[in-house]
């Protein structure tokens, strides 16, 4: 590894991390950089005198800067791409031009797997208004309500939910009052999100308005009780099967998994998982809202979780069965932590010593620049620098700055639900049973962000763009960067491996403790890979000089 | 299990309103990748983010390259007043961090609603001072609700004439020929690039994504590739002689003005997709370079016929199934028409009743037993059905990769073709069109029936030679 890694303790090199930080900024005109200046931080922790340490403040979900090449998508993409589509049986109609229906149609890896053929699974298809000049100009609701009819009498579906693009809110088209009529109509559930793509500045609006409808029309319609220890799973959306380890594990653990929000998953599930004891919130930025509401609305506490990462996974087990408080159920989580775990540190035997001290960045989302760093630890690789595209100051400080953060405008018009304690189905026992727990200690609605975890001085950047992202791997040459499509070829273009931690290029599933082996084995094979090193062609001067060196493309700046 | 196990033959429904596996996308990827082929050039998306970040999403993952685009990043105040504010800061910062030579804007369905007048800021962003020495903005209007993808590729080509050629005075340069070649491949462009020149010509190409979207790796990633026409080539496309456009839907616009604006005579014809297609194109070639067709083109020729003579048994009366985009759907019926196959199903997504008279030409009298279907709800989930509905099916599927669903489900061979293929290389390196490209698909075809044959025959019929 590199001898002068920028975020080092000591201060020469603390220069260094500014310094970086300066000259990225200083490419920007006057107004660009005062707002770029908030979103690109040194991870500096100040400890006061009794210990608690303090983190240097961000600035995000705010807006994006016109023209600087964003990561980011918008808020279609977060409610229909991301929250709704995993559901294998409601069809989600896009209501708009064809291109938002055709770009989300089947490119998010979220399997599922239906139990039968006979069973619904409306997930291969792609559902459009494709709305046309006359839709634009005439409106386009009778087109909407013919197509949901269209929909029903062909697919017979359960449910059928309405996405709005961009031009469906400014012509006005009330897409809440179709679904409502045709609901009554069809007697079958319909429902429509305003989740038009000029909404809130990334995907994340899209996600608070998916749990908000998710919530109000889907969740709290079936009363069945559940079994003793029963769970969601929130923000787990089965990306190259995630969630089928995850499932797997808890069920061989006795665990009920009520709903999954949403990988995998299905209407009843959704229907039905107020009823689950217990929240267990995966990806913090997509779904906190609904663990928010469900606890006011039922009672069931929730508590952030990890799967990602075998240590992440087995601590993530052991929370769980520690709520519930069971000899039975504790036992049964040893054993499989046990069953699973030699497999684990086989694995790290052999791909810790190949990985080890190499550095990492990552940029994704609003979880993963997190949760993986938890990965690399087990490779014994650093993470230099991360951040996310769309999450918001308590994903990178915790979610003790909740009370200082403020809405700005452009978010100000995302709906707040209000919600109260359900008269008929509130379950005080639930409630008692986690005030209880708090009182010994228990920690709920506990998340402590990204910055917290990451290395004294390492740069962390909110909503990075392709400008930053070039010279972050220019002048600090990391030996992997994570990402996404978009930025995954213009990466290794610069000779450095990019691993997508979206779609995982296909791969996974990384979830657990077998999908924390199967991350080893990649991330071996990318950083350790023969192609970095014969990129330079053997007439050229630099290859010759770099001929003996190792496998992978280390170029020390 | 079956993955479309929704879609059943007997399903009478009529759709007017709902389309379900659209067989397009929007017009504004288009002319994403219509600019991508200028040099220099960083395409803006002027509309909300989400849009620029689905375009470039889907470029890469067809190319496994960087596509790189800049947009507006509307919020919900710019959708109310203007995004003006939003394209000048956009302006301004493309122009300080990434310096391209030109910036490309299209349009989305939101600044269009909204009536966001792109030249007027462009205007204002002179007037600001924000437009370097020696730079330019150009832009086209592509509403996603009007027409697919092909238009708006066919509206920012066009844009480059309206923009950047023009005539000197002087007098036409003889050898000096335009080719607008039309929504293909990088390979593609090449290659009618090296026909041209074959033939003794000059060709002046734009759009040319060849040298951009198939650039090597070389350890350094160059924001702008050394490909791309260059400002100065299509300037000079003023002076040509001659316009060829390959594919009325995406090229015709762009030759029609490059005639208005600097009287270049033009010719529009099919995309030189299989024998009789490229033919038209040398003929076309042959007219002006005063009438001679070198060797090499005649012997590229003639291996075309001599497979399509060879393996004639394995293709004679196969039927396929095709969808994509009505340019190119026209050639491949023509091509499979050319070996006695017969395509049975052709849909595109892409509206213009132009195209059932166009396929009506190159169906001949194989029309009576096919079915053409274009516009809003001919879409993937209609060509299913119909495959469904057919006692024989077809013999093969040609067409992108959404194709993979439908050729699992029935387990007929899949030859991906056009846009975009999500799951396999080659296609921005291997051309289809002229006789080089008719011999690739040629093999393809060859390739899938004769796997197909070697699956299913019983192990006395095994053959060793085919």
């Amino acid at each position: 590894m590199s001898e002068h890694s920028p975020f080092d303790d000591d201060s020469e090199v603390a220069v260094t991390s500014e310094s970086l930080r300066d000259d990225l900024l200083d490419a920007y005109p006057k107004k660009t950089r005062r707002k770029r200046e908030k979103q690109v931080v040194v991870n500096h922790k100040q400890a006061d005198e009794s210990g608690l340490v303090s983190l240097p403040v961000i600035g995000a979900n705010t807006r994006t800067i016109p023209g600087v090449i964003t990561q980011r998508g918008c808020s279609y993409a977060g409610c229909k791409g991301v929250i709704l589509g995993p559901t294998r049986d409601i069809v989600n109609i896009t209501h708009g031009p064809i291109g938002c229906g055709f770009y989300s149609w089947l490119t998010r890896r979220n399997q599922t797997l239906a139990p039968t053929d006979e069973h619904d699974n409306f997930m291969p298809y792609c559902f459009s208004t494709d709305m046309q000049d006359e839709n634009i100009i005439f409106g386009g609701e009778k087109k909407l309500a013919k197509a949901i009819e269209e929909a029903y009498e062909l697919f017979k579906p359960k449910a059928i939910a309405v996405f709005s693009t961009c031009p469906v809110g400014l012509i006005g088209d009330d897409v809440h009052q179709v679904a409502a009529e045709m609901k009554e109509k069809l007697g079958i559930n319909v429902f429509g999100f305003s989740c038009e793509g000029y909404k809130g500045v990334s995907q994340s609006a899209g996600h608070h308005i998916a749990n908000n409808q998710i919530f109000k029309h889907v969740v709290g319609e079936d009363n069945t009780k559940r079994g003793k220890w029963s769970i969601n799973l929130l923000g787990e959306y089965n990306i190259g099967g995630d969630a089928f380890l995850i499932e797997d594990l808890l069920q061989r653990c006795g665990i009920d998994l009520v709903a999954t929000f949403s990988g995998n998953s299905t209407y009843d599930q959704f229907a039905n998982s107020h009823m689950a004891q217990l929240n267990c919130v995966m990806c913090h930025r997509s779904i906190n809202y609904v663990a928010d509401m469900m606890e006011k609305k039922y009672g069931p506490p929730w508590i952030k979780v990890n799967f990602i990462g075998a240590k992440a996974t087995a601590k993530s087990l052991r929370k769980i069965a520690e709520y519930f408080d069971d000899q039975e159920l504790t036992e049964k989580v040893e054993a499989v932590i046990s069953e699973e775990y030699p497999a684990v540190f086989e694995a790290q035997e052999i791909y810790k010593p190949r990985c080890e001290g190499k550095r990492a960045m990552l940029f994704v989302g609003g979880s993963r620049a997190h949760h993986y760093q938890e990965l690399f630890a087990e490779l014994g690789m650093k993470t230099i620098a991360a951040g996310y595209e769309f999450a918001h100051r308590d994903d990178y400080e915790g979610r003790d700055v909740l009370p200082d953060i403020k809405v700005d405008a452009d978010s100000r018009n995302i709906e707040e639900l209000h919600v109260d304690a359900d008269p008929d189905h509130y379950r005080g026992n639930d409630r008692a049973k986690a005030i209880e727990r708090e009182r010994a200690g228990y920690k709920f609605k506990e998340y402590d962000g990204l910055m917290a975890d990451m290395p004294e001085k390492a740069l962390v950047i909110d909503d990075i763009n392709h400008h930053e992202s070039e010279e972050l791997i220019r002048r600090m040459k990391p030996d992997l960067f994570c990402a996404g499509i978009k930025e995954k070829y213009a990466v290794q273009k610069m000779g450095v491996p990019c691993k997508q931690l979206h779609s995982y290029d296909y791969g996974g599933p990384y979830a657990g403790f077998q999908g924390a082996i199967n991350f080893y084995k990649e991330i071996d094979r990318m950083v350790n890979a023969k192609v970095w090193s014969m990129i330079q062609p053997p007439w050229s001067d630099e290859a010759k000089q770099n001929a003996p060196s190792s496998s992978s493309i280390r170029r020390d700046g | 299990m079956t993955l479309l196990r929704h879609t059943s033959a007997d399903q009478d429904v009529q759709r007017e309103a709902l389309t379900v596996n659209p067989a397009k996308t929007c017009q504004p990827i288009g002319a994403m990748y219509a600019a991508l082929g200028l040099h220099r050039c960083l395409p803006h998306s002027h509309g909300s983010q989400g849009c620029c970040a689905y375009h470039r999403s889907t470029l890469s993952r067809h190319y496994k390259e960087p596509a790189m685009a800049g947009t507006s990043s509307f919020t919900e105040g710019s959708s109310v007043f203007g995004g003006q504010a939003n394209l000048l800061a956009a302006i301004e910062n493309i122009f300080t961090v990434y310096n391209p030579d030109v910036i490309a804007v299209h349009t989305t369905c939101l600044s269009e609603t909204i009536g966001d007048d792109v030249p007027q800021i462009v205007e204002a962003a002179i007037d600001k001072g924000l437009l370097p020495e020696g730079k330019m903005v150009i832009h086209a209007n592509t509403p996603s609700y009007v027409g697919s993808h092909t238009t708006g590729f066919a509206t920012m080509t066009k844009a480059m004439v309206d923009y950047i050629a023009q005539s000197s005075g002087a007098e036409k340069i003889r050898d000096q020929v335009n080719l607008i070649p039309g929504w293909v491949e990088p390979a593609d462009m090449s290659e009618l690039k090296r026909l041209v020149k074959l033939m003794g010509l000059d060709p002046v190409t734009f759009p040319d994504t060849s040298g951009v979207l198939d650039s090597p790796q070389t350890g350094i990633h160059e924001m702008f590739p050394a490909g791309g026409a260059t400002v100065d080539s299509i300037r000079s496309a003023g002076d040509s002689c001659h316009t060829i456009a390959l594919g009325p839907i995406c090229s015709g616009p762009a030759a029609k003005a490059l005639f208005a604006k600097c009287q270049i005579p033009q010719t529009t014809m099919p995309l030189p997709i299989g024998l009789k297609a490229t033919d038209r194109f040398i003929m076309k070639l042959r007219e002006i370079n005063g009438g001679f067709v070198p060797d090499e083109i005649m012997t590229e020729r003639g291996r075309v016929l001599d497979l399509m003579t060879d393996m004639h048994q394995y293709f004679y009366g196969k039927t396929a199934a095709l969808w994509g985009d009505p340019d190119q759907l026209v050639s491949l019926a023509e091509l499979l028409i050319t070996l006695d196959m017969i395509p049975k199903f052709v849909v595109t997504g892409t509206p213009g009743k132009k195209f059932y008279k166009r396929m009506g030409e190159v169906l001949g009298d194989h029309a009576q037993g096919c079915k053409v279907d274009q516009g809003s709800c001919a879409d993937m989930f209609q060509l299913h059905q119909w495959i469904k509905s057919d006692p024989d099916k077809v013999d093969l599927l040609i067409g992108n990769t959404y194709g993979k669903y439908i050729a699992r489900d029935e387990d007929i061979p899949l030859i991906r073709h056009g846009f975009p293929i999500l799951d396999r290389i080659g296609h921005q390196h291997f051309a289809t069109v002229g006789y080089r490209g008719a011999t690739r698909i040629l093999e393809q075809i060859l390739d899938a029936f004769l796997d197909r044959q070697d699956r299913d025959a019983p192990e006395s019929g095994f053959e060793l030679v085919m």
